[in-house]
């Protein structure tokens, strides 16, 4: 069962703030805006959790922790704080938290404009006015598909993850998984189960080993304080917003989720794809590099985790192997030759915003934004990646960025309510 | 009369660098550049080529003054050797590129250089450019770079500069991924 109001249930009107998206970033808003006792409405084009329900393949499990998976005023209260979730208990989860949250499901929101001081937002059921606005429609809404797709033999079935719920969806034969980050290698790891040749094209990559020290890795990213890093303490901000995510997977079963595992249990590993040309694909030379950079950079990290590991008196640091890469390295596949099938895009995912009518993206199609507060006056954003934190696209990351943000939402309601006040006594006063 | 003379960390400027990354990142069109060779056959397998002005910064840009380069082939090709093989030149250009890119970064990350130096080598089977064996290559096999780079800073800082440096550079970039040439004849 669910509380959730239906489309016919709120006739379209005025209000202070419309949420766009029920994920866990809209619903923890909606909580804080309870809290603060601003009017608003969340409108959903699905049911709460969509992008869970809708986007996520069969066995996926968290890669964050049990205890991390908590929200404004909602801490983990289960009895397995160091699992990883499965995706339908999140989902009820989520659910559960909706619950007597002013959530319109099934809505899709089609446009958003600004006029004459509103922000008109458009859905299938109707237009809305408000003040304000923010945005929690994720930061993953589609597959992000290189463009040399196009270029890939017909031959080939090209899919991407949200195509993806199981090895049943992958025709018979070898597969090329292109990208190294946890989508990529929790996918591989999984088609190697069904004994068919796995490929993985490696381009630059985040490698962490899921437990360090006695600890789950998240426990020192938060302990550490890397992960409450502030955006303006980041060097290269944009950089760091592009990260991809870490190698990992939810499940403590493996020390470390990694192109050496995945090597060990048969898959070979190629340079990132760059090209397809004459119906044959084309790899980077630069495998061993992308290896090296990524092997320096989880030294780094976890040399930046040993002092506080050391204070806490943690078991001493492990050592882990270099990336193995092979000695031969492959240059080129022709897929019927070398009995490839299907390639699937593990190659990340981005936002969304056809629908967003208002002048605030960039050349490169991204939100314009100073830590989520977007570049027009009562339009705000939640859940980018790095957005005011280094853990603001982790679930356990919204409170902190959504409560800084409600505050300055606060803020300018009431500024905004003074100068329209202050603009009445101006008209009415006489002469 | 005072001089003033600024330090610059290895010699390299990097607020230049990072000022023209920040002005290019808001006006990305000065970031187009054009590089330019032109080429004359003088003899044999012997060609002059010059180097001179090129594009960038949205305008017509010149070196300090031109450069020439000889390419030839050594006398076991039957040639004169009157220049490097153009492969070579490959080479030259890759170690140019690393070499600089690790002094760049270097600068950025207040690292100081003592010494920078490399060899190279490229393994190649001439059956390919003969003709002999249609499965095997006209270019090079592979490439291996060796580093000896003596620097103020820790091994995997090293290695993490060397590492950096190819990821930034173009060269390496050129050679490890495709790349696409078209070639006119008397237009
Ligand atoms: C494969 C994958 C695994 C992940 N695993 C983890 C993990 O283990 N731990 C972790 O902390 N994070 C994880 N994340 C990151 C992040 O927590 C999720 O992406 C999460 O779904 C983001 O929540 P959100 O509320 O920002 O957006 P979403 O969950 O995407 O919610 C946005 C909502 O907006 C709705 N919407 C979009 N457009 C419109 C519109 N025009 N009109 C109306 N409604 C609209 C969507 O239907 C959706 O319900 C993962 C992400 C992915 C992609």
């Amino acid at each position: 069962m669910t509380v959730a109001l239906g489309p016919q249930s709120r006739r379209p009107g005025t209000i202070d703030v419309i949420v766009i998206g029920a994920g866990h970033a809209g619903l923890s808003m909606s909580y804080l805006l309870r809290e603060a006792g601003i009017a608003h409405l969340v409108l959903e084009r699905g049911k709460v959790a969509n992008a869970w329900r809708t986007e996520r393949w069969d066995s996926l499990r968290l890669l964050t922790p049990n205890w991390q998976t908590r929200l404004p005023g909602r801490p983990y209260d289960g009895n397995d704080p160091d699992g990883y979730m499965a995706v339908p208990e999140l989902t009820r989860l989520l659910e559960d938290y909706a619950r007597g949250m002013p959530v319109q499901t099934d809505t899709t929101v089609t446009s958003v404009r600004h006029r004459d001081g509103l922000y008109h937002v458009v859905t299938d059921h109707g237009l809305w006015r408000a003040r304000a606005v923010i945005i929690a429609t994720g930061a993953c809404n589609q597959p992000a598909v290189p463009r040399i797709a196009r270029d890939l033999p017909v031959s080939l079935k090209q899919m991407t993850p949200f195509d993806y719920h199981s090895p049943d969806d992958v025709p018979e034969g070898g597969v090329l998984v292109v990208g190294a980050s946890a989508t990529g290698l929790q996918l591989a790891d999984e088609l190697l189960t069904t004994r068919r040749p796995v490929m993985l094209a490696v381009g630059e990559h985040v490698r962490m080993p899921r437990h360090y020290r006695g600890r789950d890795i998240f426990h020192w990213l938060q302990r550490s304080g890397i992960h409450d890093q502030h955006y303006q303490e980041i060097d290269d901000l944009s950089r760091g917003r592009r990260l991809p995510s870490p190698q990992l997977v939810g499940s403590a079963a493996l020390p470390i989720l990694d192109l050496n595992h995945l090597q060990a249990r048969g898959a070979s590993i190629v340079g990132r794809l760059a090209g397809a040309r004459n119906g044959e694909l084309l790899f980077s030379g630069s495998l061993g590099n992308v290896c090296a950079l990524a092997d320096l950079k989880m030294q780094r990290l976890l040399k930046q985790i040993d002092p506080v590991a050391d204070a806490d008196g943690a078991p001493p640091p492990e050592r882990f192997a270099a990336t193995r890469v092979p000695g031969s390295r492959r240059l080129m596949l022709r897929p019927e030759q070398d009995g490839i099938r299907t390639v699937i895009w593990a190659t990340g995912f981005r936002p969304d915003y056809s629908w967003l009518q208002v002048p605030v993206l960039d050349r490169k199609g991204q939100l314009r934004h100073e830590g989520g507060v977007v570049d027009a006056p009562g339009l705000y954003v939640l859940g980018l990646p790095l957005m005011r934190r280094r853990k603001s696209s982790f679930i356990y990351g919204i409170e902190d960025d959504a409560r800084d943000i409600a505050a300055h939402l606060q803020d300018y309601l009431s500024y905004q309510a003074r100068r329209q006040a202050h603009e009445l006594y101006q008209d009415a006063k006489p002469g | 009369m005072t001089t003033s003379v600024i330090q610059l960390p290895n010699g390299v400027n990097v607020d230049a660098l990072l000022g023209a990354r920040e002005a290019l990142t808001e006006a990305p069109a000065g970031a187009k550049f054009v590089w330019r060779a032109e080429s004359e056959w003088k003899d044999g397998t012997h060609t002059e080529s010059k180097l001179d002005g090129f594009f960038g910064l949205g305008e017509e840009q010149r070196h300090v003054r031109e450069f020439r380069y000889d390419t030839d082939h050594p006398e076991i090709f039957a040639a004169e050797d009157e220049g490097p093989t153009p492969v070579e030149m490959i080479l030259v250009g890759l170690a140019g590129c690393l070499t600089g890119g690790i002094a760049s970064v270097a600068a950025h990350r207040d690292i100081t250089l003592h010494s920078v130096t490399a060899t190279l080598e490229a393994d190649m089977d001439i059956q390919g450019i003969l003709g002999i064996d249609a499965d095997i290559r006209n270019g090079f096999n592979g490439i291996t770079v060796n580093f000896q780079v003596d620097a103020d800073a820790s091994e995997d800082d090293i290695a993490s500069l060397v590492a950096q440096s190819q990821k930034r550079s173009a060269v390496f970039d050129i050679i490890t991924n495709p790349g696409d040439v078209t070639v006119n004849v008397n237009q």
